[in-house]
């Protein structure tokens, strides 16, 4: 098949173009720094800390979960504190449906507090 | 190999002939990235020579690396502990080769006003091979600069295959350098004898 008749030809030269364009500095500079950086690792080189102080024991340590805790429960509450500001606010003009429901999604919290500090977990270890 | 007249003629007419070494020296020189440390105030006068009015920018070496990964040029700038000097030497053993050090100031290059104390190394050339001294105390931004230009001289004159080459492409040269240990008195060893070497006072008649 003669070129002209492949309309998408020249979209494959110039594909090819690109990746060499992509490619040929890589391929130079690896070329350069095998013959003018060669490598010279060590046990200070390799090291994965880099502040300059050897790193001591374990990554793979316990993490203590109850500040997680903690910062749930204030979560929670700070939220709470979100809906009870404009429930002060607008508290006289409140319906009756309103008031229950509000009633009840604050004593859900309590409940919780109450079960949190059941648990233990509001005093700090 | 080009002629010399060939090449002042050619550049007389705006064609300028180099050797790829001299290309990638020209590249090294103008782009040291410094290392992002300092030790005392001798810190200050090194970020007063990054910021605008002294402008190591000109010199391409505003890029401080918070990383030794990173960084081709260690400016030890201020007073090195005895507690300090472990983490000196172990990040310039974590930089990347071709690395260059400038010992900045007269604490870092002999221990300066507390040569006398117990607790102060008497010179970072004790443990690492140093480029360029500043005297000081502390050096102005100008003495950085000259000490940069220096070392930037320094950089160009290398040449890849010469004697002068780089330390990495010398195959019998060490990649790192000994980390020193507290020891019960001093740092053990109290210097690494392939870099430095107490001097011997010599009497002559």
């Amino acid at each position: 098949m003669p070129p002209d008749n492949s309309p998408y030809l020249v979209i494959l030269v110039l594909m090819v173009a690109a990746v060499l364009f992509a490619l040929t500095p890589l391929a130079l500079a690896w070329i350069w720094s095998k013959k003018f950086s060669p490598r010279k690792p060590g046990p200070d080189k390799n090291a994965i800390y880099e502040c300059g102080l050897e790193s001591k024991g374990d990554a793979w340590i316990p993490f203590k979960s109850e500040y997680y805790l903690y910062a749930i429960i204030f979560l929670i509450f700070d939220v709470e504190t979100v809906f009870l500001l404009p429930f002060a606010v607008s508290f006289t003009g409140l319906s009756a449906d309103a008031f229950i429901s509000m009633i009840v999604f604050v004593f859900l919290l309590v409940l919780g507090l109450a079960w949190a500090w059941q648990k233990g977990v509001l005093t700090w270890k | 190999m080009i002629d010399e007249s060939l090449k002042s003629e050619l550049s007389k007419q705006g064609i300028f002939t180099l050797k790829l070494e001299e290309l990638y020296n020209w590249g090294r020189k103008n782009s040291v990235w410094p290392l992002q440390f300092g030790l005392a105030c001798c810190a200050i006068e090194m970020i007063a020579t990054s910021m605008a009015r002294y402008d190591l920018a000109r010199f391409g070496a505003e890029v401080f690396r918070p990383s030794p990964r990173q960084a081709d040029l260690m400016i030890v700038a201020g007073t090195v502990t005895k507690k300090m000097a472990p983490q000196v030497i172990r990040l310039y053993n974590q930089m990347p080769e071709p690395k260059y050090v400038i010992a900045m100031g007269a604490c870092a290059i002999s221990g300066g006003p507390f040569k006398q104390g117990y607790n102060v190394l008497k010179g970072i050339d004790r443990y690492i091979p140093v480029d360029v001294h500043i005297p000081g105390c502390p050096p102005r931004p100008e003495a950085l600069l000259h000490a940069f230009m220096t070392l930037q001289k320094k950089i160009e004159q290398q040449s890849l295959t010469s004697e002068q080459r780089p330390r990495h492409l010398d195959v019998n040269a060490p990649s790192e350098f000994p980390v020193p240990r507290y020891g019960a008195h001093d740092l053990e060893p109290p210097n690494n004898p392939d870099v430095w070497q107490p001097p011997v006072a010599t009497r002559t008649e």
